[in-house]
């Protein structure tokens, strides 16, 4: 075993620590309008191949070769800051990738760069009410006419869809083929008069997700991406790189130090709670969690390096259901050590996702949201499915559908 | 950067894991358990001719030369077979020689015990469950010779050479026919170990390091102790997932029914998941000074008690045969609660690590 990246990479990560600290701009680029300020960082960050490496230059990206050590560095560095980029957001994450794979070159030369570039933001239009873990069993309709699919029906969970100009969805664009089959991978301009959104509040108090209905939207042919009725296999693609930008080491030791921290700030009978020794209890288990899914993430990291992924099949497929659970444990945790101030309400935050202060509101807010990656991206019930059934082999559930897409 | 095994690593444990599955298949290691003698000569005697008892010993004395990682990967697949050899107390009685002995002391006893001819073994445990060395006191050593208790000793009837742990954390050889020297087995909930009280008195012994060694040889005791457990666990799994894949209610497999399926989904992540805590915490031990306390604590610390639970569940799973003897299942269990109580249960290495942190 070698734990070491190795000098060059030791190196690269100062580089990259040095270049973060350039944001917020201190120069001439101080006085840009924010989006202006945003716009030359992020070219900075391209120009240096920090951001969109597997994206080819011609679209805008920084067409790095595959390094997964400086991927990884990129990833734990970007995480320490709070930079503005939006390479994590579902547009450059989800779509784009599947762009590359799947889209025609007039799609891909339409939409990549302005999507890199943050002039098209997106949103995704999975699940509706009635399809949730089963979402080949999708309903939302869209029937060509002419060179036009329109669309009728009703999307939900959309993250973002008030603020996004664009949303890529699964439609039923064969209501006669088989659940699988009858399904295409549209992209959907969402201003326009057929498409109505309404937010949906989370019980954090924030709205980040809508309910979108569609009634008579459209879109033209174009937009289609892959062929009619194989938007399933687009789609499964897609959710890989979701997968992905679930999966960061660094979230869960940074709520992890969250939590260490908030334990040396309270009180327990006025002394710090981290002095209490069923406190450090705690913690300490917490840690062997925190440490375990650390110690995933370097073997599957390592794997990637290697060319090794057939000897880390069962923890990449069982790292999603072990973190999640973690990341509950550590803001359980959190929330205990605030005792009475943890029935005080909380003020809603800009964005639904993990709080990274070290204070009594931030640990409420976390206990409320850190149910919710359990559930996004497969719920926990559906990957002990996967798990019993690819990896120990154990007989598989009897399902009422025929089809129950295991393509 | 490479955070998995090589393949010789992968080859070693392929041997170690083809000898006891040939040599100590589920019947034998019923009746071995049955015979509660805590050590079978014979798989000692095979394994020593595999290399594994001098596994982690200099060449020069004897031994493979191996760092404590490869050792970790042996205990995880004798911890999975249950076998009744006393790998543990040998390797770290072998490590204290090694380490803290002089150059005379090394070519005295390193060559007999890497060939197994000696069997080595640990006395750690003050009366009171006290095995940290800061804490030791029962046993005082005094003009060469050792006079005091230890409970807990591994491989009290069959090992050669004892290594003592006497006050103020000092580690003491001493040999099975010096005088003054009587042990008092006593009964292991796990039937495949040996362990029982070292009582000295006046017994002639040599030093062969203080509190600093007292403290490695604990480090690497937790993680081949966290490997054992591992072992059993990952074992533990795998024939609860074999019996409920065969055993059948209600017209179908027990494991076609979603609380079983799950139940075995976590069983198994819990474990997988934290495999890595002993390949790291062994690799520390062996590399990284800094993190080899703590990372070891927190192995031993995590892993006996992800795989006691998974012991438990096991023996749900298995309905009444898992509540019965002729089930594997108690076997492995066993196995399970030595690893976690011998050395310090979870808690009291959760408390080492506070204390360490300064929390």
């Amino acid at each position: 075993m070698d734990l070491q990246y190795g000098s060059q990479y030791e190196d690269y990560r100062r580089e990259l620590q040095e270049f973060l600290r350039s944001w917020p701009p201190t120069g001439a680029e101080a006085e840009l309008p924010l989006e202006e300020q945003e716009r030359w960082f992020r070219q900075q960050a391209i120009d240096r191949g920090y951001v969109y490496r597997d994206i080819p230059k011609q679209y805008g990206g920084s067409e790095q070769e595959s390094d997964p050590l400086k991927e990884r560095i990129i990833l734990e560095e970007f995480s320490r800051t709070t930079v503005p980029l939006r390479a994590m957001s579902q547009g450059p994450a989800m779509l784009v990738p599947t762009l590359l794979e799947f889209g025609t070159e007039e799609q891909r030369a339409k939409y990549i760069r302005p999507t890199l570039e943050g002039e098209i933001l997106w949103c995704q239009g999975y699940s509706e009410p009635g399809s949730g873990s089963d979402l080949a069993s999708l309903q939302c309709r869209a029937e060509l006419q002419g060179d036009e699919f329109v669309i009728t029906g009703q999307k939900i969970w959309t993250s973002g869809a008030a603020q996004c100009q664009m949303m890529f969805c699964l439609f039923r664009s064969e209501p006669e083929a088989s659940k699988h089959a009858g399904i295409s991978y549209l992209l959907v301009p969402m201003e326009q008069p057929g498409i109505e959104v309404r937010p949906l509040k989370q019980l954090t108090g924030s709205d980040e997700f809508n309910e979108v209905f569609f009634d008579g939207a459209r879109t033209h042919v174009s937009n289609l991406v892959g062929k009619r009725g194989e938007g399933w296999q687009v789609s499964r693609a897609t959710l890989k790189h979701e997968r992905k930008l679930i999966g960061n080491p660094r979230l869960m030791m940074t709520q992890f130090e969250l939590l260490v921290a908030l334990a040396r700030k309270v009180e327990r009978d006025g002394r710090p709670a981290i002095e209490d020794p069923a406190v450090q209890l705690t913690i300490a288990e917490v840690e062997g969690y925190v440490r375990a899914a650390e110690t995933c993430n370097m073997r599957m990291l390592s794997a990637e390096l290697h060319g090794e992924f057939a000897k880390v099949m069962q923890p990449m497929m069982m790292i999603k259901l072990y973190a999640t659970k973690a990341s509950e444990k550590i803001a359980q945790a959190a929330y205990d050590l605030v005792g009475g101030d943890g029935l005080l309400d909380i003020d809603a935050p800009e964005m639904g996702m993990w709080a990274t202060s070290s204070d009594e509101q931030a640990a409420v807010h976390n206990y409320l949201f850190s149910k919710g990656p359990s559930i996004a991206g497969g719920a926990s019930n559906i990957q002990r499915n996967i798990i019993g059934e690819r990896l120990l082999g154990l007989p598989r559930d009897l399902r009422k559908t025929q089809d129950d897409g295991r393509s | 950067m490479h955070f998995g095994l090589s393949e010789e690593q992968e080859l070693l444990q392929e041997t170690v894991r083809g000898f006891a599955a040939g040599e100590c298949p589920a019947d034998r290691m019923r009746q071995l358990f049955d015979e509660a003698e805590g050590f079978d000569g014979q798989l000692w005697q095979g394994l020593a001719d595999i290399g594994v008892s001098g596994l982690a010993i200099s060449e020069e004395f004897g031994g493979a030369g191996m760092e404590w990682l490869e050792l970790a990967l042996v205990g995880e697949v004798l911890g999975s077979y249950g076998l009744p050899v006393p790998l543990l107390g040998h390797a770290l009685a072998a490590y204290a020689i090694e380490h803290g002995g002089s150059p005379e002391q090394k070519e005295r006893w390193l060559p007999a015990l890497a060939s197994g001819e000696t069997i080595g073994a640990v006395a750690l445990a003050d009366e009171g469950d006290r095995w940290e060395p800061e804490s030791w006191s029962a046993v005082a050593y005094r003009d060469g010779a050792l006079s005091g208790c230890k409970r807990f000793t591994t491989d009290v009837d069959s090992a050669g050479l004892f290594v003592v742990g006497a006050a103020g954390g000092e580690l003491v050889v001493v040999e099975r026919d010096a005088p003054g020297l009587e042990t008092l087995r006593v009964g292991s909930i796990d039937h495949s170990r040996q362990v029982g009280d070292l009582v000295l008195d006046a017994t002639p012994g040599e030093r062969v390091g203080g509190v600093e060694l007292a403290r490695r040889v604990r480090d690497g005791a937790l993680v081949l102790l966290a490997a054992d457990a591992f072992g059993a666990a990952s074992k533990l799994v795998a024939i609860s997932v074999e019996y409920a894949s065969t055993r059948r209610q209600f017209g179908q497999e027990i494991a076609q029914f979603q609380a079983v399926k799950h139940q075995l989904a976590d069983m198994a992540t819990q474990i997988e998941c934290a495999r890595g805590l002993f390949w790291y915490a062994a690799h520390a031990f062996d590399h990284i000074d800094s993190e080899s306390m703590r990372t070891a604590a927190i192995a031993k610390a995590h892993l006996t008690d992800v795989a006691a639970a998974i012991a438990r569940e096991s023996v749900e799973l298995h309905g009444g045969l898992g509540f019965t003897w002729e089930c594997d299942v108690h076997i492995h269990k066993k196995r399970v609660m030595f690893d976690r109580a011998f050395l310090g249960t979870p808690e009291h290495h959760r408390r080492r690590i506070a204390r360490q942190e300064g929390w």
